[in-house]
């Protein structure tokens, strides 16, 4: 029986012929990466071994974005144990204020994560790499402090579902849409354990940016993994970004798939995620009763990229953020952050009554800079929408894209763009 | 090996975020991130939980972030075994490497309710509900699982071993 592309990566990295679903495998690691909130936790335990060395300071990505700037003593201590440690092992990708970004914009930016790569990082949203068409995957700390120390993890290899998308999304529709969609249609254990392969002609039509979304939300449905087939445009990324070569894997025409889906990207409308799950879905045409809202968050490892950040500004453009509304804007890197200042787009989102603010994962994760009151409700672009993500227990999330975050922002409840005259 | 507790009932897709706030992660001490633990889905919990006590869920439990801390509250807390119809994928993976035991079980989640009196024996992984006098048959724990927990952790585990 054939191979899926997953499957296909996983037993180059472990020296195997071929691979099968369920089959337990020890593969070699091309990049292991931490934050400020995994990596003190993987620290400590790398204490408990003998020796005091990790395997690669090359393929060892550590990235303060959680809490930082700092927001308190505490995590100012968490990402002092983390410097320390870089310095003392010598860390080549090591970043903290100044450098930073948000890991999954980051990783992919400063060309650390190519296709091929055996990817495996102390965040669930370390899947977000499945778009350059490597196996990525999200980890605990513990076995982050066993791929630093030996450059190795065990995995289960997964079987998959193959998602084939057609057609070509229309203007408002991006790929914050078309993941939504598919965890409203499988549910968020539709994929528990498994690979989500995206293949068809629809994928030309999807920016690396979309794709980075939809790989990065893949978690959200309970995969291990999100993966897309090598093109043109993502060549042209790793071209563009990295220096390091690229492997391209595809998976064998009689490989097995657990369930096949199809998605019409041109029949896809704007959707949001209803509290408290992210496959609570509606598209905007559904929702009947007016969603007031309270506040907006436009960034995250989701939708914190440039192109994020122009969808968003025209919008915003010549328009107000209705009075009594926050406005949110987190740029995911210092690059996007300098594209969108060369670019005018902060001037529009600070003349249309936004805050900008440097990159963080802060309020996705209700750790600071946007943290949600009783009863208040949010607009985000960001991933999740449990009880109490982003503050009070008794807070709102509605999970959107840029398009639609911007448009609420300015009507004060969810809105799509056309109803702006867009 | 065995565990014997009480039972805390939930239901599905109990993620890491209610387990253990994000508001708390500035601190990675198990006994401070065990003061928080299920707070934002059972503030009982923590006023309540015994050592030795056992969690009970549907689908999907421990979903979301891939924090480790959310494993180290439970145990800290005192949980001596985790039974769910089944489990995210990055939780499952952190609780055996942090050595909190941890049994998928579709019966047992059907057949057991809050405030059971529950028994688990991880040779056999037989489930014995005392207080309803029924039993069902979860995975046994391979000896390597069972070598993990006794060490407390997957680094120790590795580390008696030589590997």
């Amino acid at each position: 029986m054939g191979m899926t592309m997953t499957q296909k990566i996983l037993a180059a990295a472990a020296g195997l012929p071929s691979v099968e679903a369920g089959q337990l495998i020890e593969a070699d690691l091309d990049l292991v990466l931490g934050n400020d909130i995994t990596s003190p936790v993987a620290i400590h335990e790398m204490d408990k071994f003998k020796e005091d060395k990790v395997f690669d300071k090359d393929k060892i990505a550590l990235v303060m974005d959680h809490f930082i700037p700092n927001k308190d003593i505490k995590s100012a201590e968490h990402c002092k144990c983390v410097r320390e440690f870089a310095a003392r092992h010598e860390i080549t990708n090591y970043f903290d204020v100044g450098e930073m970004g948000i890991e999954h914009a980051l990783v992919p930016e400063k060309g650390l994560a190519v296709a091929g790569d055996v990817i495996i990082g102390a965040d669930s949203h370390t899947c977000t790499y499945g778009a350059l068409g490597a196996f990525s995957t999200g980890v605990g700390s513990t076995d982050m402090a066993a791929g630093m120390a030996t450059g190795r993890a065990w995995f289960k290899v997964p079987s998959a579902l193959r998602i084939t998308l057609t057609g070509k999304p229309s203007r408002w529709v991006s790929g914050k849409d078309v993941i939504l969609h598919l965890i409203g249609m499988i549910g968020v254990d539709g994929a528990l354990y498994k690979s989500l392969e995206f293949v068809g002609d629809g994928v030309e039509n999807l920016s690396m940016d979309d794709r980075f979304t939809i790989a990065n939300m893949a978690i959200e449905a309970g995969a291990k993994n999100g993966i897309f087939p090598v093109d043109e445009k993502a060549a042209a990324y790793m071209k563009e970004h990295s220096k390091r070569a690229y492997k391209v894997y595809e998976a064998d025409a009689d490989a097995a798939y657990d369930e096949e889906y199809t998605i019409d990207l041109a029949a896809l409308k704007p959707t949001v995620a209803f509290p408290h799950l992210p496959e609570n879905t509606k598209t905007v045409d559904e929702i009947t009763e007016d969603v007031v809202i309270d506040q907006v968050v436009i960034g995250s490892c989701t939708n914190g990229r440039i192109s994020d950040l122009r969808t968003a500004a025209e919008i915003l453009k010549g328009r107000k953020v209705k009075k009594g509304i926050r406005c949110i804007v987190i740029p995911a890197t210092q690059a996007v952050y300098l594209q969108a200042m060369d670019e005018g787009l902060l001037r529009t989102f600070i003349e249309a009554g936004a805050v900008v603010s440097t990159p963080t994962c802060g309020p996705c994760l209700g750790g600071y800079m946007g943290i949600l009151a009783d009863k208040e409700r949010c607009v985000s672009t960001t991933n999740r929408n449990f009880v109490g993500r982003m503050g009070h227990v008794g807070s709102e999330v509605y999970l959107a894209s840029p398009a639609v975050a911007a448009a609420s922002a300015v009507t004060g409840k969810i809105s799509a763009p056309d109803e702006l005259g867009l | 090996m065995r565990a014997n507790g009480t039972v805390f009932k939930y239901g599905s897709n109990v993620d890491t975020d209610v387990i253990i706030p994000a508001r708390y992660l500035n601190s990675s001490d198990p006994s401070e991130l065990a003061q928080h633990c299920m707070e934002d889905i059972d503030k009982d919990f923590i006023h309540k939980v015994k050592k030795g006590d056992i969690i009970v869920a549907d689908k999907n439990f421990g979903c979301g972030s891939s924090r480790e801390h959310a494993p180290i509250a439970i145990k800290a807390a005192g949980v001596s075994c985790v039974i769910a119809e089944t489990f995210a994928r990055i939780f499952y993976r952190n609780a055996i490497n942090i050595g909190l035991p941890i049994i998928e079980c579709p019966e047992a989640s059907r057949g057991i309710e809050n405030g059971d009196q529950v028994e688990v024996d991880f040779d056999s992984g037989m489930i014995y509900n005392r207080t309803k006098g029924t039993e069902f048959k979860g995975q046994a724990f391979p000896e390597f699982m069972q070598k993990i927990i006794a060490a407390e952790g997957l680094v120790n585990y590795v580390n008696s071993t030589g590997i």
